[in-house]
């Protein structure tokens, strides 16, 4: 019959059926060698660094401080972890409720030109070169009131307040109008259809969002080396003096030339990578379980 | 009629919802009780237009809307049902742009009136919409009990709400389908079921009117039945509007209908004439109603 001879791919459409199924084959093919690929290069990133690290990563690394002469080997970098949590959690504090309060004004109140202008002011925000963010916070507060972590915590705020601000809004964008509208629609207030329905129904999302700006913010050293300077001499919680961070911490000690500070930044890298990570699966976890909890 | 003069009741800030009016001797009909513990309420249209912008969707529009019966609201896409629906609880004003004028009375109270607060306009005229749109975050019970639970001030212990959570579910006719668990996610039901718990979620908080936006499009054969059902018990206690696509719907469980439609390309939809629904399907006065309901539209 005729039709079964089509179907098994005879027929005056087969040649073109034959050629997209070579396409088809070829393209998944592409796309799975650029997956592996990315993977591969992750991977390749992370089992270095751990590698590298794992030499100089011991108890002492997360409790001393470094060596008084960067060309010894031991020490550890327990100012720069103290610094980096106290500083990224006052920048956190500082951008979360702007950053949310933003997003949710864009999405649910601003209409029209303000809510173009503030978009346009958030994406310019996002391109701006964090070295330039840390000159602008140089020049309005470092020169004074002197370097601080305060000053390091205000320059990461603004790193992440638009990146706090893009997806959290991106997230409420995703939420659909109809759910916006049967709370509106059972006489619940504005805002408390935003506090108890929609955020919470954006929760997983937004809270990735700022997991991700955290992570950033971790590892942003160009910023702080222009507000809290760095201080390796001792552990130092008072945000209104310089402080350490990690991430200048592995930049003063790999751009020193010391084998030994080398190996400290090594394993200041896969510290930070851990933290991060540690962070994002705790976050994670609080995602999920506060979601069905309920 | 138009201009109503005693105090407008739904503007009191009250949040117990018992919105007691003036109760002044000569009020014909005292909205003294707290929402929906009273009898039905009446809603009357007077010359209403609605749009968005520049655009008039619904023009001239008179309706009244009789309490303890089912009004349906019937007629081609795009003539404005929906939207006439949506300015019967303020929903249409929600949106950017959007404009109406003219008058809508629930019990002679302009909705649209200055003073008057389009939230406690709709804690008293719920609605249900097209699509079911359960919270996805909550629990059966949480969907049914958020209308009060995030309409009071108060932090509301767990289980508060079981007697109004039960009474409302009974009512959309899913208790006996989700009683064993009401602590699981509202968004594993059926689309049905889905519909129902939103039905039912409307229903808590006791309105008084309830408005239904073609509430059966997206269900099966066995699920609109379940509905119909529903909607046909609910009439003894409240006033309810009902668009749908479906004229052998709208012949089952309305006493009233209104047939809508565009009557010239390009211009705003209109109210083509409203009556009794027997009389609507079997002897309508208008030609377009004749050729709508009889299927030769167009």
């Amino acid at each position: 019959m005729a039709t079964t001879d089509t179907l098994h791919g005879g027929g005056p459409l087969a040649p073109a059926l034959r050629r997209r199924h070579r396409r088809d084959r070829s393209m998944t093919w592409v796309l799975t060698a650029l997956m592996v690929g990315i993977g591969a290069l992750l991977v390749w990133i992370l089992v270095y660094v751990a590698l590298k690290g794992i030499n100089a990563l011991n108890w002492g690394f997360l409790t001393d401080t470094p060596p008084g002469n960067p060309s010894d080997a031991g020490g550890g970098f327990v100012n720069g972890i103290i610094g980096s949590f106290e500083i990224v959690g006052m920048a956190t504090l500082l951008s979360l409720p702007l950053g949310i309060g933003c997003a949710i004004y864009l999405n649910q109140y601003a209409t029209g030109r303000v809510a173009a202008v503030l978009r346009l002011v958030t994406d310019v925000m996002l391109g701006i070169p964090t070295i330039v963010t840390g000159a602008f916070v140089y020049a309005l507060w470092v020169v004074e009131f002197g370097f601080s972590g305060f000053a390091g915590a205000f320059a990461l705020a603004l790193v992440m307040v638009p990146l706090i601000v893009r997806a959290t809004e991106e997230m409420l964008r995703l939420v659909p109008r109809d759910i916006r509208e049967a709370s509106l629609a059972l006489g619940v207030t504005q805002s408390r259809t935003i506090m108890s329905v929609l955020l919470p129904t954006a929760r997983a999302g937004i809270i990735t969002g700022v997991m991700l700006a955290i992570a950033r913010a971790m590892g942003e050293t160009a910023p702080l080396l222009l507000t809290t300077l760095g201080n390796d001499l001792f552990v130092e919680t008072n945000p209104g003096q310089r402080m350490s961070t990690l991430s200048l911490q592995i930049f003063g000690s790999a751009t020193g030339g010391f084998v030994n500070a080398q190996n400290r930044a090594w394993a200041g890298a896969l510290t930070l990578i851990a933290i991060v990570l540690a962070l994002t699966i705790i976050a994670r976890l609080v995602a999920r379980t506060s979601a069905v909890r309920r | 009629m138009t201009t109503p003069e005693r105090p407008d009741v739904i503007d009191r800030p009250s949040e117990s919802g018992s919105a007691t009016n003036g109760t002044a001797a000569d009020t014909p009909a005292p909205v003294s009780e707290s929402a929906g513990h009273g009898p039905a309420r009446r809603m009357d249209v007077i010359d209403l237009n609605a749009g968005f912008g520049e655009r008039t969707i619904i023009e001239g529009i008179n309706l009244k809307v009789e309490p303890n019966a089912v009004t349906a609201l019937i007629g081609p896409s795009g003539c404005g049902k929906s939207t006439l629906l949506r300015c019967l609880n303020a929903m249409h004003r929600t949106a950017t742009n959007a404009f109406v004028s003219g008058e809508i009375l629930l019990d002679g109270v302009d909705i649209n009136a200055r003073g008057v607060d389009p939230v406690l306009v709709r804690r008293r005229v719920g609605m249900v919409f097209q699509r079911p749109n359960p919270f996805p975050t909550m629990s059966i019970y949480d969907n049914v009990a958020a209308g009060l639970r995030l309409t009071s001030g108060t932090r509301a212990g767990r289980h508060k709400f079981d007697d109004t959570v039960e009474r409302a579910l009974r009512q959309a006719d899913l208790w006996a389908e989700v009683k064993d668990r009401l602590r699981t996610m509202g968004g594993a039901l059926s689309g049905g079921q889905q519909q129902r718990l939103c039905i039912a979620r409307a229903l808590a908080v006791e309105p008084e009117v309830l408005l239904m936006d073609e509430p059966c499009s997206a269900l099966d054969p066995i699920s609109t039945a379940k509905i119909e059902e529903t909607i046909m018990s609910l009439r003894e206690r409240y006033t309810i509007v009902i668009v749908t696509h479906n004229m052998q719907q709208a012949a089952r469980v309305s006493d009233t209908t209104a047939f809508m439609t565009i009557l010239e390309a390009g211009q705003p939809g209109a109210l083509v004439e409203t009556g009794p629904t027997s009389s609507i399907f079997d002897t309508p006065s208008n030609e377009v109603t004749g050729a709508y309901v009889s299927g030769r539209f167009g």
